[in-house]
């Protein structure tokens, strides 16, 4: 089979992708694995829903229709969106792309359905496509658990959690799973504190109004950092802070820096993160009151950090259960065979174009600061594509 | 506008190292010899960075002891007090550099560094208290032109890139052998 564009991957930036592809009349296929929308199907947990109001919610050739635009998706929504938005794209379902080499003619793609050829191919295979864990030497007694094999707390055995991580995952996970009556210790890096309404408006119509997320990835001082920043502390509907999470019974420590002896041992660095974090929050607010001209909203109560944060927890006391794994995600390049990974395991590109007719979409800040949600891939997609689509000329 | 940090080359030095790790690979050494009591003296003059041997300019000599109180001859200070000398040098250099960076001018930087001290740990008096510094405070005194929120973002800064800040709040494997 020979396609002028090979797609990989049809979540949101793989359909969007086919979407300009299709409107450039240039001949392509979009290659899922699974199903379309299959991260949101099968990586998941039970309870999620976006962060992202349902407003905001919009792709090319489908966008939220329904009664509540201030609502947040649960994931049976998100699949609905996503299927509506592949209602026209040649998308072939149970293709694993297990191999992209350079050819002459551009790129051969072997997969579970055999050979593709292609000009060129656009990588939107997915940013999240494996759950980052540490390697610590846990002892055996303590369960681990990621996001990915995470459900609901049901599934955990009884006795404390450990929580690793205070970004958008770990803190939606450290609320339920402290809910369910299982003391949570949560363990807190770098985070990015959000409240859920500024000034009566959801704080990512902030961010989308005031065009935080529009800032180009070309005119940031340090896209490194950008691209390597974690999700907002959000959780659909309400604030979720370290305070909201201090206010729930859950026990924060510092980051995780080692487990030795079957101890984990936090760093004594916690009040600094959150320092950071506050110091952050109140700048984005007073940019928010400058974009509108106005006179400053409301401010936070700083960060609540306990006076003696435990530094050292024993794992085979039996006071801890299990672990989960909130510590991020890293998109996989296992299958592809061409030198454009870096050290780090990172896709080198300008703004997603890769060069010689290969092209990334979904990627963190890949040309704006909203490029990996639902709402920033139009702009991207257009831009991406519009490059490909010249390069054929 | 200067505090006299060059942080020009500490920009080209990040540029540069982030593709040669191996010329950032650094040993710091001390060398230390007992005098009599609790007391010794510890030289710091030569290191090795950037792939060769390098030497400061100066030879620099520290005596530590403990203090009459503690029926010693006091000396110098306490091996301990090394400590907050280190995290008030690392962080208030840490202030200068990241308020060179942005741009703002320092009029003075002061700092009171206070380590609480059980010592009932070391003393063996208590085997649930343990030898080291419970908990350590900084307190800066900074006057420089910026805003309150500038000055708390410069403190807050120079401790996440502070290398005795984060080798006092996270382990560190230490291994100590006989020649
Ligand atoms: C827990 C979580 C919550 C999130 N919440 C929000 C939110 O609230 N709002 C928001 O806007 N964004 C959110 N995001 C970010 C983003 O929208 C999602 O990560 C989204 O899934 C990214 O879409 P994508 O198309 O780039 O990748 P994916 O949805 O991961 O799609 C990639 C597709 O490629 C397929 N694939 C991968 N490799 C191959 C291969 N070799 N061969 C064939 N197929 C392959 C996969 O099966 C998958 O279907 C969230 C992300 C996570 C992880």
């Amino acid at each position: 089979m020979y396609v002028t564009t090979a797609v990989i991957g049809a979540g949101h930036a793989g359909l969007a992708a086919s979407h300009f592809l299709t409107a450039a009349s240039v001949d392509h296929v979009v290659l899922e694995r699974g199903e379309v929308a299959n991260s949101w199907r099968h990586e998941r947990w039970d309870s999620l829903r976006l962060l992202t109001p349902n407003w905001l919610s919009r792709l090319p050739g489908a966008a939220y229709e329904g009664p509540d635009p201030d609502g947040y998706a649960d994931m049976g929504e998100v699949v609905d969106l996503l299927e509506r938005s592949a209602k026209d794209v040649p998308v072939r379902t149970g293709v694993n792309v297990t191999s992209v080499r350079r050819s002459s003619e551009g790129y051969t793609l072997t997969t579970s359905e055999g050979p593709i050829r292609a000009r060129t191919v656009v990588i939107a295979s997915g940013a999240c496509n494996r759950p980052v864990v540490p390697s610590f030497d846990v002892p055996p007694g303590v369960e681990q658990v990621t996001p990915f094999d995470y459900r609901n707390p049901s599934r955990l055995p009884d006795g404390g959690v450990l929580v690793v991580g205070a970004s958008a995952t770990g803190v939606q996970l450290a609320a339920e799973i402290q809910r369910s009556g299982r003391p949570v210790v949560l363990s807190a890096g770098e985070h990015v504190r959000l409240p859920r309404v500024y000034r009566d408006r959801d704080v990512l119509w902030w961010m989308h109004h005031a065009g935080v997320w529009a800032q180009r990835y070309d005119e940031l001082d340090d896209l490194t950092r950008a691209r390597r920043l974690p999700s907002p502390q959000l959780v659909a509907g309400s604030t979720l802070d370290l305070n909201a999470l201090t206010a729930m019974g859950v026990e924060l420590v510092g980051r995780l820096s080692a487990i030795r002896d079957g101890a984990a041992l936090f760093s004594g660095g916690l009040r600094n993160v959150a320092a950071l974090a506050d110091l952050k929050l109140t700048r984005l607010l007073d940019a928010f009151d400058e974009w509108a001209g106005t006179v400053p909203g409301e401010r936070h109560e700083p960060t609540r950090v306990p006076k003696s944060a435990r530094w050292r927890l024993d794992l085979r006391s039996g006071e801890i259960g299990s672990i989960v794994w909130a510590t991020g995600f890293r998109p996989d390049y296992s299958w592809l065979d061409v030198p454009v990974v870096d050290e780090k395991g990172a896709l080198v590109h300008d703004g997603g174009v890769v060069g010689a007719g290969l092209y990334a979409l979904g990627l963190p800040v890949l040309r704006r600061r909203g490029s990996t949600f639902i709402c920033g891939i139009e702009d991207d997609a257009r831009d991406v594509i519009g490059h490909l689509v010249r390069g054929l000329r | 506008m200067s505090n006299g940090v060059n942080v020009q080359a500490l920009l080209d030095a990040r540029e540069v190292l982030k593709g040669a790790p191996e010329a950032a690979q650094f040993t710091w050494r001390a060398s230390s010899k007992w005098q009599h009591g609790v007391h010794s003296t510890t030289k710091i003059e030569k290191f090795f960075g950037l792939g060769q041997e390098q030497s400061h300019k100066n030879e620099s000599v520290f005596e530590a002891d403990h203090p009459a109180i503690f029926a010693a001859e006091d000396n110098g200070i306490t091996p301990i007090e090394y400590l907050l000398v280190g995290l008030a040098g690392c962080l208030t250099a840490g202030v200068a550099s990241v308020a060179q960076n942005r741009g703002i001018k320092l009029n003075s930087v002061e700092s009171v560094v206070e380590g609480d001290h059980d010592i009932r740990g070391i003393l063996g008096a208590d085997s649930d208290v343990r030898n080291g510094f419970n908990d350590i405070k900084v307190t800066f005194t900074i006057d420089a032109d910026a805003s309150k929120a500038e000055i708390e973002a410069l403190v807050a800064q120079s401790q996440k890139r502070s290398a005795v800040f984060d080798a006092l709040t996270n382990p560190t494997n230490v291994t100590v052998e006989v020649a």
